[in-house]
């Protein structure tokens, strides 16, 4: 496959970025999109020029590191994460657009790297429980309901990549930040903290600047895990009967 | 079992809570435009009485102004009626602008490739739909409240000042605009509301939560347009 990749760079945060056009000749419609990328950056750093910086650690698709909008897409046409779309997803002599998460709160570091460390201070301020710890309990200690488990593993498999706000046209948090309640909610040990992990989680999540939901969904269509609209739902009626406790 | 030793940031009030986070400011948007949406309904139907003549739209118009006398007096039911519309709307005006505020503050870079559009027309519209329709009331106040935008203003003669509005093509056009708008935002705002207040408990709810605010808005959208098509077809003059 040859396939032009109009690459968004940037030096540094505080510099300015502008799209740039490579042209690839042997693209294996079997790579991997990062792959793909990894090519590139090998003949840049030949031709003695800087390589594309792109965020990627498990490259399976369970860490949630790897972030590109991909022709105006979180994670590219197909609902999965960019580690594991593949280019047989394009066609031969495609012009593909790659730019970074784009968020008030997702300031990019270099190229379409971001710094995502408002999603880790949005779960410091909740997204656990405080449990002594210790060995770990008999599995049948707490019984939990199989719904419930459900609800809570389903949740659970937020991996934290961020695209629910990166295709926002709010800059919402809230389809991050009602998975990562949700998942502790559901469950019987999660219960004495429900309140104030929803008070808590929802004022960080506002003190970093992300904007308001607007139901219009757009999270739930570039979720590589599914996350559903439902947790959306479920932090609102929580949240608003916490406030109505204090 | 855990216990909560965490120390809240600050302790605010139920009130506090709601009014400083976004959530709240929405649920906010979405109790005062169902209280709207409420008044709309009755506020249509209320005008379907035109269809019955000029004696029975006059009366009923006179009667709004006697609901809860002995107790309250005369028009007092109206004021108050205004009172809470007013205050429902300044609620939700005021939480729609700060709202839009932040969520544009929010993201100040746009895509170059540009994004595709998920949301339907009237999820995309609630903005600047919003903003229209407050035009709208604003002059649909003037025209048949006050009657300073009225062709032929008469106090004690609602019937007539409906009748002399919708001889006015660009009236027509005004209302009929106006009114699909409000259409609009209803079809989006029913449903929205209901999973800002978390109403949908399971998933298989939505079908009936979207078709219910959808006949709404129709039914709201198409009782009031029946008075200027009634005015301009000659069924009422
Ligand atoms: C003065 C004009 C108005 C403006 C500027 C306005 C603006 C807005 C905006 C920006 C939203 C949020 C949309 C979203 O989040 O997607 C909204 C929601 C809503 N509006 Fe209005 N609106 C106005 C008048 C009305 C009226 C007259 C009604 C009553 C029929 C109404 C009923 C609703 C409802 C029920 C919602 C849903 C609330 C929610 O999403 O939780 N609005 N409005
Ligand atoms: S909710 Fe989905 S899109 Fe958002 S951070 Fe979690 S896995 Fe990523
Ligand atoms: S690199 Fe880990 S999810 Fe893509």
């Amino acid at each position: 496959m040859k396939i032009t990749v109009r690459i968004w760079r940037q030096a540094g945060p505080q510099e300015q970025g502008a799209l740039v056009a490579y042209d690839l000749d042997e693209v294996s419609p079997d790579m991997s999109f990062l792959e793909m990328l990894d090519v590139l950056n090998e003949r840049l750093i030949l031709g003695g020029q800087e390589p594309v910086a792109f965020d990627h650690d498990c490259r399976e698709g369970i860490c949630g590191a790897c972030s590109t909008v991909i022709n105006g897409r979180p994670h590219g046409p197909e609902q999965t994460t960019t580690c594991q779309l593949h280019m047989r997803s394009f066609s031969d002599g495609d012009v593909i657009d790659v730019e970074p998460w784009r968020s008030r709160a997702f300031p990019v570091i270099k190229d379409l790297v971001v710094d995502r460390a408002a999603l880790d201070r949005i779960v410091q301020a909740g997204g656990y429980i405080t449990a002594p710890t210790g060995t770990a309990p008999d599995a049948h200690a707490t019984p939990v309901p199989k719904p419930a488990a459900d609800t809570a593993f389903e949740n659970a498999t937020c991996i934290g990549c961020g695209a629910c706000v990166a295709a926002c046209p709010n800059g919402s948090a809230m389809l991050f930040t009602s998975a990562k309640a949700a998942h502790l909610n559901a469950l019987p040990q999660g219960q004495p903290e429900r309140e104030s992990r929803v008070l808590n989680m929802v004022a960080a999540m506002d003190a970093e600047g992300f904007g308001g939901c607007t139901n219009t969904g757009e999270c739930v269509g570039s979720c590589p895990k599914g996350i559903p609209f439902q947790s959306i739902v479920d932090l609102n009626r929580d949240f608003l009967r916490a406030a109505r406790r204090r | 079992m855990a216990i909560d030793i965490r120390v809240r940031p600050a302790e605010l009030t139920a009130v506090q809570t709601v009014w400083r986070s976004t959530i709240g400011k929405k649920a906010v948007m979405a109790v005062t435009g169902l209280l709207m949406v409420a008044f709309l309904l009755a506020h249509m139907l209320g005008n379907l009485k035109i269809f019955f003549g000029p004696h029975d739209f006059d009366g009923y118009a006179a009667w709004l102004r006697t609901i809860g006398e002995p107790v309250l007096h005369g028009a007092w039911f109206l004021w108050i009626l205004r009172a809470v519309l007013l205050v429902a709307l300044v609620a939700h005006v005021t939480c729609a602008v700060q709202l839009s505020r932040r969520d544009r503050a929010a993201r100040p870079t746009r895509y170059a490739h540009g994004q595709r559009a998920r949301a339907s027309f009237a999820t995309r519209t609630m903005r600047w739909g919003g903003v229209a329709l407050g035009l709208f009331l604003i002059w649909h106040i003037l025209d048949l409240t006050v009657g300073v935008a009225n062709p032929d203003f008469d106090k004690n003669g609602p019937y007539h000042n409906v009748v002399a509005d919708f001889q006015v093509w660009w009236i027509n056009l005004i209302y009929v605009v106006g009114v699909l708008m409000v259409g609009l935002h209803v079809n989006h705002g029913f449903w929205s509301a209901a999973q800002t207040l978390g109403l949908r408990r399971r998933r298989g709810r939505d079908l009936t939560l979207r078709v219910v605010g959808s006949a709404l808005a129709a039914a709201i959208t198409l009782g009031f347009l029946a008075v200027p098509i009634g005015v301009m077809t000659g069924l009422v003059r």
